[in-house]
């Protein structure tokens, strides 16, 4: 119990001596590592423009403000490509996702010790790497356009969901798969009657969940040139067209807000 | 349950059929022919120059290939001075993100903050959420000029949306009582929260802000792309120049840098729950 002495008194506080020490040190160390940071960042910051910003920020508000309204004729296709991206992206990447779920399950997995690790690395691999990052790889192989963005979002989606779903296989009622085996079925029989009924409302989930995101990703994938809405938003950012920008991040706005509640409604309607 | 019952004597001698997955069987198929219409049409709006892939799976092997000899020489002063700024930018905008948003998580948690605080609280959330991180990197780009400055200040600010929401949520759902006996200790308010909430929320928040970190190094390689600072330039100027096994050395970093994030989260998270 830590406890401390004054005037013949005990009182309680929170820690001993040597915790709060402790304490002290970390929050040192803490202090000292971000003060280097900072340091360095502002170390690369041309600090004029920075103390500029405030005009500058009025300056491209004033220019941005009212949007080119009518310029949204020319999004309707842009739109759709993303759409597509997104969709034919999430498609792609749960067909992908599955086999490699059941591979890094450990309770499916055919071999701990060899597969396993193998389909752990695709998930790790495939998770950390930015679909941006993807796409820019996809463009210098197949070229611009929106079939890179739909491959880019289809490899980035599989770390993700194959990762919630094999989760979800770990965690399944092992005595429905019993039950399936002791009625003599076969591999994949305890797959399809044992296992898949139990993942599917998580499946459902994920892949409502995954295509969400993916609909927020696919709208920026343009500005490598993998297709989308992007690509009018980087087109318009490269000719200072402001009205036309300030209406491309509402249209990106208000299809991140819809896209939401769509999963949303989806999710709450299977759960 | 009475509808099985009844089709009992019907269903006697007839092979099991699995249930569907919807039960409703109008709205099963409208689903599905809806779904097969959408893939058709995308399919047809969809061009693919389908020469163009075949060239480029030369150049997919070539890539894939670069990953079994990568070249972390050739291009060292360029990949160790955008790895530096990446994980600065990534310490100070998680540090500086943590700590807003910790007083907004309280203001945005409905048992601790009143009305008017909570409302502003929620909709400087749903906006820091609703803008994604290359946009606002591309305005702060603008406003702010190029370099990690503007990163720093893009990543802290989507930090704010992640945890505040997350953190706020499971102050809402944290255990009244003790909070209750906190307080009739007659506390004052900093008090209430230093022992009454913060104990009940801090394996949540560490463990929500390891994720957070591990979030906003993979988002930090892409800034570079938009000049926002980071090793996203490096990785973008060698793609361009088809230097692959430039590029399969930085990636290879960034998996391993990940890989080793996860781990030690997994670990600290382990030790804190």
């Amino acid at each position: 119990m830590p406890v401390r002495e004054t005037e013949g008194t005990k009182l309680w506080q929170r820690r001993t001596g040597r915790e709060s020490l402790a304490h002290w040190i970390m929050w040192l160390i803490g202090v000292a590592v971000f003060a280097y940071c900072w340091q360095r960042i502002s170390e690369a910051t041309t600090w004029f423009f920075v103390w500029d910003a405030p005009r500058i920020a009025g300056d491209i508000w004033t220019r941005a403000t009212p949007p080119r309204w009518e310029y949204i004729a020319q999004l309707g296709e842009p739109i759709w490509d993303t759409l597509n991206i997104a969709t034919l992206g999430t498609i792609i990447a749960l067909m992908l996702a599955v086999p490699v779920a059941f591979l890094a399950a450990r309770n499916t997995t055919p071999s701990a010790l060899f597969i396993r690790p193998i389909a752990l690395l695709i998930i790790v691999s495939t998770r950390s790497i930015n679909s941006l990052i993807w796409a820019l790889l996809l463009i210098a192989i197949i070229g611009p356009g929106v079939f890179a963005g739909v491959v880019a979002i289809a490899i980035r989606s599989i770390g993700f969901c194959a990762k919630l779903l094999y989760e979800a296989i770990e965690e399944i009622d092992e005595t429905q798969v019993e039950a399936i085996i002791a009625t003599g079925a076969s591999r994949w029989q305890v797959m399809a009657y044992g296992i898949v009924p139990q993942i599917l409302p998580a499946f459902a989930g994920i892949a409502v969940f995954r295509w969400d995101i993916n609909i927020r990703e696919s709208t920026v994938l343009g500005l490598v040139g993998a297709g989308g809405i992007g690509l009018q938003l980087s087109a318009s950012l490269n000719v200072l067209a402001w009205p036309q920008v300030s209406l491309i991040l509402i249209v990106i706005l208000a299809a991140v807000v819809i896209s939401e509640w769509v999963s949303a409604k989806v999710r709450g309607a299977i759960i | 349950m009475s509808a099985s019952e009844i089709s009992l004597e019907a269903r006697l001698g007839q092979p099991w059929k699995k249930p569907p997955f919807i039960q409703r069987p109008w709205l099963r198929w409208t689903l599905i022919a809806g779904f097969v219409a959408y893939l058709i049409a995308a399919y047809l709006t969809i061009e693919v120059n389908w020469a163009r892939v075949y060239d480029g799976l030369e150049r997919g092997k070539q890539f894939v290939l670069a990953f079994t000899s990568p070249d972390f020489t050739t291009r060292s002063s360029d990949i160790y001075e955008g790895m530096l700024e990446s994980i600065l930018m990534t310490v100070a905008a998680s540090v500086v993100g943590i700590a807003i948003s910790i007083p907004i998580a309280l203001g945005a948690a409905r048992n601790v903050a009143p009305l008017p605080v909570y409302l502003i609280c929620r909709a400087i959330i749903a906006i820091s959420r609703a803008l994604q991180e290359i946009i606002v990197a591309i305005l702060l780009v603008a406003i702010f000029g190029f370099g990690p400055l503007a990163g720093f200040l893009t990543l802290s600010f989507a930090t704010i949306g992640f945890l505040s929401k997350l953190l706020a949520e499971d102050i809402e759902s944290m255990d009244k009582v003790q909070a209750e006996a906190i307080k009739a200790s007659g506390a004052r308010w900093m008090q209430w929260i230093n022992y009454g909430v913060q104990p009940q929320v801090m394996p949540r928040l560490i463990g929500l802000s390891m994720y957070r970190i591990d979030i906003n190094f993979r988002e930090s390689a892409i800034l570079g792309l938009v000049g926002a600072g980071g090793i996203g330039a490096t990785l973008n100027t060698a793609f361009d120049r088809y230097e692959y096994d430039t590029a399969a050395a930085i990636l290879i970093i960034i998996i391993v840098i990940v890989m080793a994030l996860e781990y030690l989260s997994g670990i600290i998270r382990a030790r804190v729950q």
